[in-house]
């Protein structure tokens, strides 16, 4: 997340966006990871992840452990996809 | 597209198959039938475990090539016995190598954070509020965005209580990891984002009472 200017001091939005979080309804910490696995697999088939699971976005927006972890989970299947295509 | 298979070995799946129900009939078993998948899934474990460690060496400039691997061997049998306590919360929306590989990640990305912020303490709220004097604007509002932060700041000592004062501090202003926070804390990191998660609300609120359209504050997750 690129959320500081040139001089080091975070972004008006980005500091908001942390304090605030996001609008509307989100799952907790014990549900996103519940839902982590189906999560990431709809995404990378591009198959309307958040239709298929309310609030994890938001979830992902406001909590920036469950976003690494969203973040790691993607990645690694994305190398195992890299990996098999070079095969 | 088609995602990519680990099929265990001595057992057969079809090019393609979803081997999942193979993953659960053999860890099901009993003898050396599971006691091999067992291993295979350790193995896989410690895949995704130094997958993790490697994207996240730069938070560990001092952790050497041996500490990392002995990081990524506890964080693979850790979530092998995570994985092997929840084999019956499985529910096949994904592959079972997909919904194994998040324990092992948990696990590790987890220790990552614990570890590289080991000995240090977490910043007290004073330490914060230079980041609500003075944020980077780029709409150029700076008389509007100093009214907005410096109610911020009232809210956030006047409104919420001592411990969502804490936790909301710590982990959007003070950058500590929620997990290392839990950990010092004795709870969890889903207990922490509730106290989060309340603590935000009630600042909405209180902004929405004093008159700042706050409406469209939002962070990209991916």
């Amino acid at each position: 997340m690129n959320d500081r200017d040139k001089s080091g001091a975070p972004k008006r939005e980005a500091v908001l966006a942390r304090l605030l979080g996001p609008v509307g309804p989100e799952l907790g910490c014990e549900e996103c990871f519940a839902e982590l696995d189906r999560y990431v697999e709809l995404n990378l088939a591009g198959s309307d992840p958040d239709g298929h699971v309310p609030g994890m976005r938001a979830h992902l927006e406001g909590c920036p452990a469950c976003a690494e972890d969203f973040r790691s989970l993607k990645a690694l299947l994305e190398s195992e996809l890299e990996r098999v295509e070079r095969e | 597209m088609t995602m990519p298979i680990e099929t265990p070995a001595g057992d057969s799946a079809a090019p393609g198959e979803d081997n999942s129900r193979l993953w659960l009939e053999r860890l099901g078993a009993s003898g050396p039938r599971r006691d091999a998948a067992v291993i295979e899934l350790h193995a896989l474990l410690l895949k995704a475990a130094r997958f993790e460690i490697n994207r996240r060496r730069a938070s560990l400039p001092h952790l050497r090539g041996d500490d990392q691997e002995d990081l990524a061997q506890q964080s693979a049998d850790d979530a092998l016995l995570a994985v092997l306590a929840k084999l019956g919360d499985f529910r096949g929306e994904a592959r079972f190598t997909t919904w194994a590989y998040k324990f092992a990640l948990l696990e590790a990305s987890v220790k990552v954070r614990r570890r590289a912020w080991q000995g240090r303490e977490i910043p007290i709220a004073e330490d914060a509020w230079a980041v609500l004097a003075n944020p980077a604007s780029s709409t150029g509002a700076h008389v509007e965005d100093t009214e907005l932060f410096g109610a911020l700041r009232e809210e956030i000592e006047g409104a919420l209580s001592e411990h969502q004062r804490e936790v909301l501090v710590a982990v959007t202003l003070n950058d500590v990891p929620i997990d290392v926070l839990a950990e010092r804390l004795e709870t969890t990191r889903g207990a922490l984002y509730k106290t989060l998660h309340d603590a935000r609300r009630k600042l909405r609120t209180a902004l929405a009472e004093r008159g700042f359209g706050i409406e469209g504050t939002r962070e990209e997750a991916s």
